[in-house]
């Protein structure tokens, strides 16, 4: 299918591209339907059908989560559009210093959006492979739902509107994911 | 301590003249095809960022926040309305002593270094070509589910 369609639709988009279209969705979901714009909440809507016993999962769902939860979808569907549909053949264009701390650290495969040998069903029957998707997945939903927002409500929504805590949310993403890459994940890959 | 509300975190204004639905899954492929397109979603690309070695990631930011300021406080300033005509209104987000926030958002983080992904890039990964993030958001459904157990007794 990939042979039809042409290099220019194939290739990933530069950051200046990227970035303002990125920044357009927070004011088209305003627009659309007075949407704060975001992701992580769609993991408490998905736990809240089967979570009724606790109290942060006794809500109305359906009323106030069907909108991001079709977003989430569509984020999926999207995903697969370009990722698989359009995918780029040419490997993620990062800086030869990054590319060599991988190696270093035991990263082999360097083609797709993201290292085959550590993101496979395969590799989930390996300890770097679990603690990885297993246990970053985990991190993610906790800290997400901890600090009351992600990259999109806090990082985009909530600086858009200015409000403090997503300031103090932003660099705690930040100084997290310096850790994370320092330090957690060369215990994990060696 | 600050008492937390259920519904503290969500966007409690259910618009009157709510859009169907299919609007918010046409803007998500849109969203997909952004992210995936512009490579938001690589472990790579997150890497070579927190490792201070590319510009990539900082070009989208530095790109994408002004974009988003200066559209979303023009649109609360002139008091624009919804194409459904309800007005436009984007709840705080108490800062109080802001622990939730450096905490939640340092565990948020190391995570995010670890999958190379936030919530938006999971799902986009799922669909476009790493289905084993679905396992990913499963795991992180547990980590919200956690949250949601222990949150009486975390400090926010």
């Amino acid at each position: 299918m990939t042979d039809v369609i042409p290099d220019g639709l194939l290739k990933s988009w530069p950051w200046y591209v990227t970035g303002p279209l990125i920044g357009l969705f927070a004011p088209l979901l305003l627009v659309v339907g007075n949407r704060l714009f975001g992701v992580s909440s769609n993991l408490r809507h998905m736990c809240a059908p089967f979570a009724s016993g606790i109290a942060y999962f006794r809500y109305d769902w359906r009323g106030l989560g069907g909108w991001n939860l079709a977003f989430a979808l569509g984020i999926l569907i999207g995903g697969g559009v370009a990722g698989i549909g359009f995918r780029n053949p040419e490997p993620v264009a990062i800086a030869a210093a990054t590319r060599s701390a991988l190696e270093t650290l035991g990263v082999h495969s360097f083609s797709g959006l993201a290292p085959s040998d550590l993101f496979s069903w395969a590799s989930l029957l390996t300890s770097r492979g679990l603690l990885l998707v297993v246990g970053g997945g985990f991190l993610v939903g906790f800290g997400t739902a901890y600090a009351g927002g992600c990259t999109s409500g806090h990082g985009i929504s909530g600086i858009a509107d200015l409000q403090p805590a997503s300031f103090v949310a932003l660099l705690g993403f930040f100084a997290g994911g310096i850790v994370g890459t320092f330090v957690l994940l060369p215990l994990i890959l060696r | 301590m600050t008492t937390v509300t259920a519904t503290e975190t969500l966007d409690v204004t259910r618009p009157a003249h709510a859009p169907g639905i299919w609007i918010y899954l046409a803007v998500g492929v849109l969203f997909g095809i952004v992210i995936t397109k512009g490579e938001v979603i690589s472990w790579f690309r997150i890497q070579e960022m927190f490792r201070f070695q590319g510009f990539h990631m900082y070009g989208v930011f530095l790109t994408a926040l002004p974009t988003a300021i200066v559209s979303v406080q023009w649109l609360k300033r002139s008091h624009a309305r919804t194409i459904g005509g309800d007005p436009i209104s984007i709840p705080p987000k108490p800062l109080g002593d802001g622990i939730r926030y450096g905490v939640g958002g340092v565990i948020f983080g190391l995570g995010w270094a670890l999958t190379g992904a936030c919530p938006g890039p999971l799902f986009a990964l799922a669909g476009g070509g790493f289905p084993v993030m679905l396992v990913a958001i499963l795991s992180a459904m547990a980590g919200t589910w956690t949250y949601g157990l222990l949150r009486a007794k975390l400090p926010h």
